[in-house]
């Protein structure tokens, strides 16, 4: 499964139109149910809804702008050297993050944890610069990281809704019953269980509608 | 535009160039981040202290005073809070190595006489759904108005008066070893100030 | 903090695959036969404690004393993908045999959260010196011992008759939250 930086083969770049590349991220080549990238956080910190969204956002945001970054200096950047000078700049974007929650939503920095600084090594992000990103123009590469983002984070919320509503039967914090939920799916796991399931159904899904 | 060569002057002056100036952008990003962090620390500090002490109108966090833990090196911050210039208790920023994963720190008041008013919990790494349950008022009730000299904080299983949190037995003691440590450094090391 | 119970916390209470969710990609890549996981495991123990090694002595020699603490991600990222290049060039100098063992698994590593996350961890619960280095190896330890199981395990689920949703990853990770729930048993031992 995961090589270390997946998905070259996937596509054919030349012939997709703007829309495709922005669509194809969210659900047909969603990078959790079907790359199965980013793994760490998605048990990670999915234990709530709000905790999915919160990194999946900030996943998001440093997978468009290092993307954005890596199409710029592509030409700059000798081949050899390029995987390094791909990780400075996708770190840096990460310490950004990492600052700005800090000092702005502390609360979910201290939920997040150690998960944010572990964006630098999402295998999701240093494969988009490095398959996308290192070769395409800056706006195509912003599409790319937005669909791509946007279907992590929409992965996330999904499981993240999925442990909350089971675990403690309530959604972005909201209970809706006053009693104790299958303890279980908020404990670790229950998040490698809800995974499974919700990669099987999709499987099914997708068969169905193919 | 061409692709740059390989060349050992390239790949160091290209890697030099990118470090440099993503050091120098997380510089500035640090500095316009560092008031809110420090802010956002600061009020997380006083909404601790706030609920483990009784109505008080001096500030705490100025009146800060270290005190040594009673048969150790290191020390704790006392944070006093006086209502018209009379001490009405004080929260102890105390913590316990023996959590599953790292430190357990707790926010410990004590009125003067040394009975614990209300704790709450700072930080912790303990396993979520599990140890995090020592921050919920059901576990952290039975510490209210008691006083450690009567009340042993050891967990029944060992002897003493807690209530253990169900499948969290170290949490439990852990809590309870940092409300000790808490009390004995208040006791001993605090009263004189 | 003693030691027994940082290495029994750090290899069954809080297991970094299955409690801890780090190294979840090799987990799940690499453990589809017994002896390539074991040899992950090898390797993810040398890179790990050299990692945390080194990357301490900057936190306290460099980072800290410079007010650059901001600069931690950068640089342990930095730190740990040159040390598995260099790792790599040596072990085919002196000891081919064990490149060979190892070295297929050697590029994996750098974008392997659990080397990243065990050398934060130690300077977020302020270990000492030989603590980390403890904890560091303890950890290998404990991702071994999980990709280990897991691969003999998935090694059986291959000849398997499954629900064909449920065929691959599904399963796979279903077993990984059993072997998870097995491993919060420790937790009632100490």
């Amino acid at each position: 499964m995961p090589p270390i930086l997946p998905g070259k083969h996937l596509w054919k770049e030349e012939s997709m139109t703007n829309k495709d590349i922005f669509k194809r991220g969210l659900i047909k080549e969603n990078a959790v149910f079907v790359q199965l990238l980013g793994m760490c956080p998605v048990l990670g910190v999915t234990s709530t809804a709000i905790n999915g969204l919160g990194m999946g956002l900030a996943t998001t945001f440093v997978l468009i702008m290092s993307s954005i970054v890596v199409s710029l200096v592509k030409s700059f950047i000798p081949d050899k050297v390029r995987i390094p000078a791909f990780i400075v700049i996708i770190a840096s974007f990460v310490t950004v993050v990492d600052l700005v929650m800090a000092g702005f939503f502390p609360g979910l920095h201290e939920q997040l944890g150690l998960f944010i600084p572990l964006i630098v090594v999402n295998c999701l992000v240093l494969g988009r610069a490095e398959a996308f990103g290192s070769k395409n123009t800056p706006f195509k590469a912003v599409l790319d990281g937005l669909g791509m983002g946007l279907g992590f984070t929409l992965a996330l919320v999904l499981l993240g809704s999925m442990r909350e509503i089971l675990g403690s039967l309530s959604l972005f914090g909201l209970k809706f019953v006053e009693a104790d939920g299958i303890l279980i799916f908020v404990l670790a796991p229950g998040a490698f269980i809800a995974l499974g399931f919700l990669i099987a159904i999709i499987n099914v899904l997708k068969k169905r509608f193919a | 535009m061409a692709k740059k060569e390989s060349t050992f002057f390239n790949m160091v002056f290209s890697l030099s160039v990118i470090t440099l100036v993503a050091s120098a952008a997380l510089g500035y990003v640090y500095e316009f981040t560092k008031e809110p962090i420090a802010a956002a620390q600061l009020a997380k500090k006083v909404r601790a202290i706030s609920v483990v002490v009784p109505e008080y109108n001096n500030n705490p966090v100025e009146d800060m005073y270290l005190a040594a833990i009673p048969g150790s090196n290191d020390s704790l911050e006392i944070y006093p809070a006086y209502q018209n210039g009379e001490l009405v208790a004080a929260a102890v920023r105390s913590f316990s190595p023996k959590g599953y994963s790292g430190n357990v720190w707790l926010m410990v008041g004590f009125i003067p006489d040394g009975s614990i008013f209300d704790i709450s919990v700072l930080e912790h790494k303990e396993t979520p759904g599990l140890g995090t349950k020592m921050a919920d008022e059901s576990f952290k009730a039975q510490f209210r108005n008691k006083n450690p000299q009567n009340f042993n904080l050891k967990v029944k299983k060992d002897g003493g008066d807690v209530d253990a949190l169900t499948g969290a037995t170290i949490t439990s003691r852990a809590f309870g070893d940092a409300a000790y440590t808490a009390w004995k450094t208040f006791m001993e090391g605090g009263k004189h100030d | 903090m003693e030691y027994f119970l940082i290495v029994f916390s750090a290899i069954f209470v809080n297991n970094i695959v299955l409690a801890q969710f780090l190294g979840i990609c090799p987990f799940l890549g690499v453990s589809g036969k017994v002896s390539t996981s074991v040899g992950m495991g090898g390797a993810v123990m040398f890179v790990m404690t050299l990692a945390t090694i080194v990357t301490y002595i900057i936190q306290y020699y460099i980072l800290i004393p410079f007010g650059i603490s901001y600069m931690q991600t950068i640089s342990y990222i930095l730190v740990i993908a040159s040390l598995v290049q260099m790792v790599e060039i040596i072990l085919k100098k002196i000891s081919p045999a064990l490149y060979q063992a190892l070295g297929v698994f050697l590029p994996l590593i750098t974008t392997n959260c659990a080397i990243l996350g065990v050398a934060i961890l130690v300077i977020q619960n302020e270990f000492n010196l030989l603590e980390s280095v403890i904890f560091a190896v303890a950890n290998a330890l404990g991702f071994t011992l999980a990709i280990w199981i897991f691969s003999g395990i998935r090694e059986q689920l291959e000849i398997m008759d499954l629900p064909k949703g449920m065929k691959g990853v599904p399963a796979a990770l279903l077993i990984a939250g059993l072997l998870s729930m097995a491993f919060m048993g420790f937790a009632g031992i100490v």
